[in-house]
């Protein structure tokens, strides 16, 4: 995945630490997705991946931090989201990817289906908490 | 008047001239809050306070959290969850404290030493103003945190569809909290209205995630161990494609697009149960 961190210059950003929180972070991207004029599908499965992105960060980091911004390139225009959080981090990522593992009470559906829901998935994590940065084209 | 008061000349004039400064910060706080809370309960209030901190400063510490001024503290804690139930504005609450400053500034700060007392009061005063605020936002939270509960239970109904059906419908965000709250409800439900079939209507609700998804299928389960059938109504395109992507399977639950589709389904049944069960008769 490119590297768009130049693109959270001008980024909303929402510190979750609680599950109320995990509603703002959605609806922040939910107005990011239709400000960029996506259609409802994908705007439906870009929140969708936010929700559990975020909620995998307060259950499994602790709570942390998501940031989106719109990213307009010449002919397309979409969302990127980051989740920091500063948890334990993930120490088998290809398993975490696994559909249907889980470390918790979940489906173990989560940050394998948030891949697929996505267009670019990208995840990165060590000792002093996990990153994940999804990336999501309108039409 | 034999004081260990640090402040002497303070409780001295305090005590003199009370009368005339408790009228007078009465009448200015009065004023503040234009007339929406009567006089004499301001004043009975505002006297109570002036009491308790005349006895405090009389005692001597002018610590604001120490064991001198518990009683002012927690007259303030009253007046500030009064206040904030009332609908005043947290400046309007911190301005009954205040405003004392005011009051005594003219009289204290004629000379010198009056006004080095009046400084140190004035500081005493701040702490006990920023502890109304404290208060009211802590009683405004408890009154937010009570309404999120109200609204719990009111957006959650179960209601009667037909003989034998009962539909909820779902809007909002449901997390762990709320599915309790609707599966208590909806088996209760099924009990007591002796229905065999129970809808579950998805269309208020904007995002199903794995979390939503869970709660959806425990309550399906629940309510298929009591015998009766369910469905999930309500799926808009958007959303099951969404589920699909994601991968959850809803298994042999029936699902609908829309409510009427799920009803005419369950009554139809519903119907055939019964013609079964006449037949049974026979």
């Amino acid at each position: 995945m490119r590297d768009y961190g130049a693109a959270l210059a001008s980024a909303d950003t929402v510190s979750v630490a609680d599950s109320s929180d995990v509603v703002s972070a959605r609806q922040m991207v939910r107005t990011l997705a239709q400000r960029s004029g996506m259609s409802l599908v994908h705007q439906t499965k870009l929140v969708t991946a936010a929700s559990e992105l975020g909620r995998n960060m307060l259950v499994y980091g602790g709570g942390g931090v998501v940031r989106a911004a719109t990213i307009t390139e010449a002919e397309r225009c979409g969302v990127y989201v980051e989740f920091e959080d500063r948890g334990p981090g993930i120490a088998d990522i290809e398993l975490a990817l696994t559909d249907g593992w889980t470390s918790g009470s979940g489906m173990g559906l989560g940050l394998s289906g948030a891949k697929r829901l996505v267009d670019e998935f990208d995840i990165s994590s060590g000792p002093d908490g996990t990153t994940v940065r999804i990336l999501k084209w309108g039409r | 008047m034999t004081t260990d008061s640090k402040l002497p000349l303070l409780v001295e004039t305090l005590t003199a001239q009370r009368d005339a400064f408790l009228s007078q910060w009465t009448r200015t706080v009065g004023e503040d809050l234009q007339g929406r809370l009567s006089l004499a309960e301001l004043g009975r209030e505002l006297g109570e306070l002036y009491e308790s901190i005349l006895r405090a400063l009389t005692g001597g510490d002018l610590d604001s959290h120490g064991e001198n001024f518990a009683e002012t503290r927690s007259l303030l804690i009253e007046l500030s969850r009064n206040r904030a139930r009332q609908g005043f504005t947290p400046t309007e609450t911190a301005r009954s404290v205040f405003s004392l400053k005011e009051v005594l500034e003219p009289t204290l700060t004629s000379d010198e030493k009056g006004a080095q007392q009046y400084l140190q009061f004035a500081r005493l005063l701040d702490d006990l103003g920023l502890l109304t605020t404290e208060a009211y936002v802590r009683t405004r939270e408890e009154i937010i945190s009570a309404q999120a509960e109200q609204l719990l239970e009111l957006s959650t109904p179960v209601v009667k569809l037909w003989d034998g059906v009962v539909g909820v419908p779902l809007v909002g965000t449901l997390d762990s909290a709320r599915t309790q709250v609707v599966m208590e409800k909806l088996l209760q439900t099924l009990v007591d209205s002796d229905s065999t079939h129970a809808i579950i209507d998805i269309t208020g609700v904007p995002t199903v995630d794995t979390q939503v998804a869970q709660h959806l299928l425990k309550t399906v389960v629940a309510a298929r161990m009591m015998g009766a059938q369910c469905t999930i109504s309500g799926i808009r395109p958007q959303i099951a494609q969404t589920i699909v992507a994601l991968g959850i399977e809803f298994g042999d639950i029936p699902t609908n697009a829309s409510l009427s589709d799920a009803l005419r389904q369950a009554l139809k049944e519903v119907a055939e149960d019964a013609t079964e069960e006449i037949r049974g008769l026979l």
